[in-house]
Order: structure tokens, then sequence, then C-alpha cells
């Protein structure tokens, strides 16, 4: 793909994040932080793609490390923003 | 699946990490956006796992398991008050699976554009995994959580900071040369302990927040590395959010981001005169 195509992709997604953003009550930073941390994950998908190409080399076990790593990041990250959020709602209730 | 119902599934994975982050900042539907959100990672590991480039799936079950019992277990199992550090040591993992990814598309493609892209992959991904190790470190006090200054340390840094970017230039000139490749590593890991040991403990949570902005940066330029539209997508969400989330915490403190980042150097200065 070309890289012009891809910067405004990346153009158009920051400014997507950054109006995202606005009015966040200081109950809800923590939570937030944890939750975009987990999409931060994302990067499991690169992994996947470098982990199954079925060659024994250097790029194959990288791949498959980069996958362990990134599965810690989203499958935890999803998991303790929840039960964060969870207990807001116990409390407010 | 065709390359274009993979596309197609990322598009709405993106749509999905957009609601999903839109859905957090309030407190009635902040638990339907993050399973939203989480619905969205599905979807975008489903379709890369259906991609046909893909012909062995041991590795990535493999990285699964292991990645997938260990992330759940630390989330079960850490207690409500240690939240933060957990937050940053998972944060770290995605760094350091960033940095990995980053190097491993070094065999891909030797353009310029690349190397590039792989080099910020590495760099953000590995400050971002040694410094959210510092971060849990000082917040969950296996480390001292006070400001750690030597005399020289601004010094110190400027000269990791000019050999950073010595060795960026020297593995785009010689990527075939792998001595620079991980001379750059071990510098990037370097720097991210010696940009957060400065910080006070009871500034982490900001620095954390800048590391989580941080991290999705560093999966954007490994989604460039790689050419994966839902990585630059997702990763620039991040980073644009991770940044606007680090100033309102900031600001509610009354501070501003360059005085949380650079207080330890200011207070250096004090107990001087």
């Amino acid at each position: 793909m070309e890289p012009v195509y891809l910067t405004f992709i990346l153009m158009l997604s920051i400014f997507v994040g950054f109006e995202l953003i606005t009015k966040v009550p200081a109950t809800l930073h923590t939570p937030l932080m944890s939750g975009a941390n987990a999409i931060s994950g994302v990067t499991v998908v690169g992994a996947i793609s470098l982990a199954g190409t079925g060659q024994q080399d250097l790029a194959n076990w990288l791949g498959a490390a980069a996958v362990a790593l990134a599965s810690i990041n989203v499958v935890g990250g999803y998991m303790v923003t929840d039960r964060m959020l969870a207990m807001f709602k116990k409390k407010g209730a | 699946m065709s390359g274009l119902a993979i596309q197609m599934a990322y598009v709405v994975a993106a749509a999905l990490f957009i609601f999903g982050l839109k859905l957090l900042g309030s407190p009635a539907s902040a638990r339907r956006g993050n399973l939203l959100s989480a619905v969205g990672m599905l979807l975008a590991v489903v379709a890369a796992l259906l991609d046909q480039g893909i012909v062995e799936y041991q590795w990535i079950l493999l990285g699964f398991a292991v990645g997938g019992v260990i992330g759940a277990a630390a989330a079960r199992l850490v207690q409500m008050t240690s939240m933060p550090e957990m937050v940053a040591l998972f944060n770290g993992f995605g760094g350091m699976a960033s940095l990995l990814v980053g190097a491993a598309a070094l065999g891909t493609s030797t353009a310029t554009f690349t190397l590039v892209t792989i080099v910020l992959s590495i760099l953000i991904g590995g400050l971002t995994f040694t410094g959210s190790l510092v971060a849990w470190g000082k917040l969950s006090e296996k480390i001292g959580s006070g400001a750690i200054m030597f005399s020289g340390q601004k010094i110190v840094n400027s000269l990791i900071v000019l050999a950073i970017l010595a060795s960026a230039v020297m593995f785009c000139l010689q990527p075939e040369n792998l001595n620079w490749l991980f001379l750059l590593i071990a510098l990037s890991l370097l720097f991210g302990v010696m940009a957060v040991i400065p910080i006070g403990g009871a500034d982490m949570p900001v620095v954390i927040s800048l590391l989580n902005s941080y991290s999705g940066l560093a999966a954007c330029a490994a989604g460039f590395a790689v050419n994966n539209n839902i990585l630059i997508v997702a990763g620039a969400l991040v980073g644009a959010a991770g940044i606007i989330l680090t100033q309102i915490m900031c600001k509610a403190m009354n501070r501003s981001l360059s005085n949380v980042l650079f207080s330890g150097f200011g207070s250096v200065k004090t107990t001087a005169t």
C-alpha cells in the first residue's frame, strides 16, 4: 500500500482520537486509560501475520513472542478495565 | 476469506474502537464501551487469522494461550488498589510486542520508508517497555518511589538521544548490519529507564497515561512497518486519545505536562542552590 494513503489514514485517526476525549469525569481517567491501553494491544494483529508465515525463521519466532506479549496486553487490559468499571457501578447503586 | 473482506472487517473493528472509546468517556455507558471495543478487537484478530498468508497456526495459538492465561490471571488476581501499576505492566508488554513486530518486519522490505517506521516502532516500543516497567516498579514500591537523580543526568540523557539518532541513521543506511539494530534496541530500552526514573511516584499516573499514548504510537509505527491498516488506525487513536487524557490529568492536578516530566530535573536545581 502507498505510504501517502497510509499517512492520510494516520492523520484522520489522530484527529478522531483528539476529538473523542472531551470532558471526561476524573473518576473515569484510570478506566479510560486502561481501556485505551487494551486497544493498543492491537499490535497482536501485526504479530499474527508474522507468526503464521510457516517459515521457521527469526521473524517467525519474534512474531510468536509478540503474539504472546500483545495477548497479555489485550486480555489483561480488557479484563482489568471491566473489573474497574464493575466496581464503579456497585458504588453508584 | 478474501483480502477485501478482511479489510472490511478491519474497518468495522476500527469503528467499534472509536465507539468504544467514546462510550468509555461517560460513567453510564463506560462498561458497554469497553465491551464494544473488546468485540472490535476480537473481530480484528479473527480477520487477521483468516488471512491467506497465514499457513501455520501452532505458534499463534501457543502465543495466544501463554499471553491469554497470563493476562487473565493477572487481571483476576490483582488487588483493586494496585490497578494503575497493573495497567502500566500491561502497557509495557504492548510496547515490547510492537518492538518485536517492528524488528521482525526488517526481513520484509528494505525501502527507506519501511526502515524509518521500523526505527520508530523499535524506539517508541522500547522506551514504552522499560518506562512502563520503571513506572510499575515505582508504584508497587519494588523500587524507591522517589525521583532518582544524579549529577550530570541532563548530559547523560542528551548523549543517549544523540546516540539514538546516530544509530537510527546508521541503521537506515546499513540495514543489513544487525549491530545497528541491536544498538538501537539497547539504547531505546535505556532511554525508557532514564526518562522515567527522575519522576516522583505521585506523578506516575500521568506518566503511565503518557506511556499508554506512546504504546499506541508504537503500534501505529509497527502498522506502517508491516503495512496493516488496523494497526495504524487503532494505534493513532490510542496515541491521540492518550495525549489528550494525559493533558486532562495534568490539568486536574493544576500542572503542565512539562512540569510533570521535568520536575525531577527542576528539583536538582533547587537542592543544589
